[in-house]
């Protein structure tokens, strides 16, 4: 239980994906201009990344290692994970309208982002079992998720607030966005995993 | 002969999972409202939101299902409306102007005669100064309701843009996101959450 505490404090705090892999730097930057977004924005990553590391964790041990096809790992997991998503996207659609207009716009742009295949290759190196990788997978993108909504609440204040001239718009955001990768380093040394 | 296979492989399971979408694309197909379509088309599909709904096709929706008027769309004029009010078979109806902004007060003082008109028109009190010496206005005060712009003899008052700031910027309350812009009978506008 304890292993499994750690690892979500790890995933979450210590190696955040992108304040300190600085993984899926896109989507961080592209839809926290406001909180509502980044909230469905949030809620897709943690389904999609979940995802992702279970379905790529089995495409690992059942397909690529019985025949020996390591070396192909990333073109297989781009392929499994996007099919996975688009397949799940019309079942959404099809099955309930509200979860469709919560999530729905948002799970084509992350099909196979950066941090989603991150997820999946980082699951694979560190030779996790399929729980670990699962919840690695859901630890990371929790991880995301408090990282884009403090920033995403950080940048609607900023959008108020009277910055000179030369550091308007996105050169703020960006200085912000470095001041919290600064500041998540402090939790580097919390865990060891 | 590796290499073949992992090509056949990887084929393989693209072919598989190509066949699987396509067949969910039907099996999944939504059938969408067609009267709902058929509004969406006539709109501008600028995505303004000036309706009060967050896009052209939000926005279709509600005209679609009756719960609002058919002349919100403000890009979309009078031909759009024309064209809704023809699909629902309901009376046209003048297309609505944008919302002002929020506007305050601005007395130039230079001009200002020291009449007091002014300072007994305004409703909230936000204008100060005694007879006969300039009048000014307190800003956070100032509801930018125009009424004293009417009174004034030498017509110094101007209604200026109140510019946003980060003191008086709050939080929107949660749960709010879809806001509707609606007029009293007063002639006032009033946003409200749906």
């Amino acid at each position: 239980m304890s292993e499994f505490a750690l690892i979500m404090l790890s995933a979450v705090l210590v190696n955040n994906f992108v304040l300190t892999k600085f993984l899926g730097i896109c989507p961080f930057l592209g839809v926290s201009r406001k909180l509502e977004t980044a909230v469905g924005m949030s809620l897709a990553v943690l389904f999609v990344m979940t995802l992702a590391s279970t379905a790529s964790w089995l495409v690992q041990q059942f397909i690529l290692i019985p025949f020996d096809l390591m070396y192909l790992q990333t073109i297989f997991f781009i392929l499994i994970i996007a099919v996975l998503v688009q397949f799940i996207e019309m079942l959404i659609h099809k099955s309930s309208p509200v979860l469709y207009q919560a999530l729905g716009i948002f799970l084509p742009l992350i099909t196979t982002n950066c941090a989603v295949l991150g997820v999946a290759l980082l699951n694979v190196q560190q030779e996790q079992t399929f729980m670990t990788s699962a919840l690695y997978g859901f630890g990371s993108a929790l991880g995301f998720a408090l990282v884009l909504l403090l920033f995403a609440g950080l940048r609607e204040r900023i959008d108020k607030a009277p910055v000179p001239e030369a550091f308007k718009g996105s050169a703020v955001s960006l200085i912000t966005a470095g001041l919290m990768s600064l500041a998540f380093m402090g939790f580097s040394g919390l865990v060891k995993v | 002969m590796n290499i073949l296979f992992a090509v056949l492989l990887l084929g393989g399971l693209a072919l598989l999972a190509g066949i699987v979408l396509a067949i969910a694309s039907r099996v999944f197909h939504i059938e969408g409202d067609p009267m709902m379509e058929r509004i969406d088309a006539v709109l501008p599909q600028t995505q303004c939101g000036q309706c009060g709904y967050p896009g052209c096709k939000p926005y279709a929706t509600a005209v679609a299902s009756g719960e609002v008027d058919v002349n919100k769309c403000v890009p979309g004029g009078e031909r759009a409306m024309l064209a809704i009010a023809d699909l629902m078979g309901v009376p046209p109806k003048e297309v609505e102007e944008e919302a002002a902004p929020p506007m305050l007060a601005y007395i130039r003082e230079d001009e200002c005669i020291g009449c007091t008109l002014c300072i007994k028109a305004c409703p909230v009190d936000a204008i100060i100064g005694a007879p006969k010496q300039y009048h000014t206005v307190v800003e956070s005060h100032c509801t930018g309701c125009t009424l004293c712009v009417e009174p004034c003899p030498v017509d110094c008052i101007d209604m200026l843009g109140k510019p946003e700031v980060l003191e008086e910027w709050t939080w929107s309350a949660p749960g709010k996101s879809r806001l509707v812009i609606e007029d009293s009978a007063e002639g006032e506008t009033h946003v409200r959450a749906a």
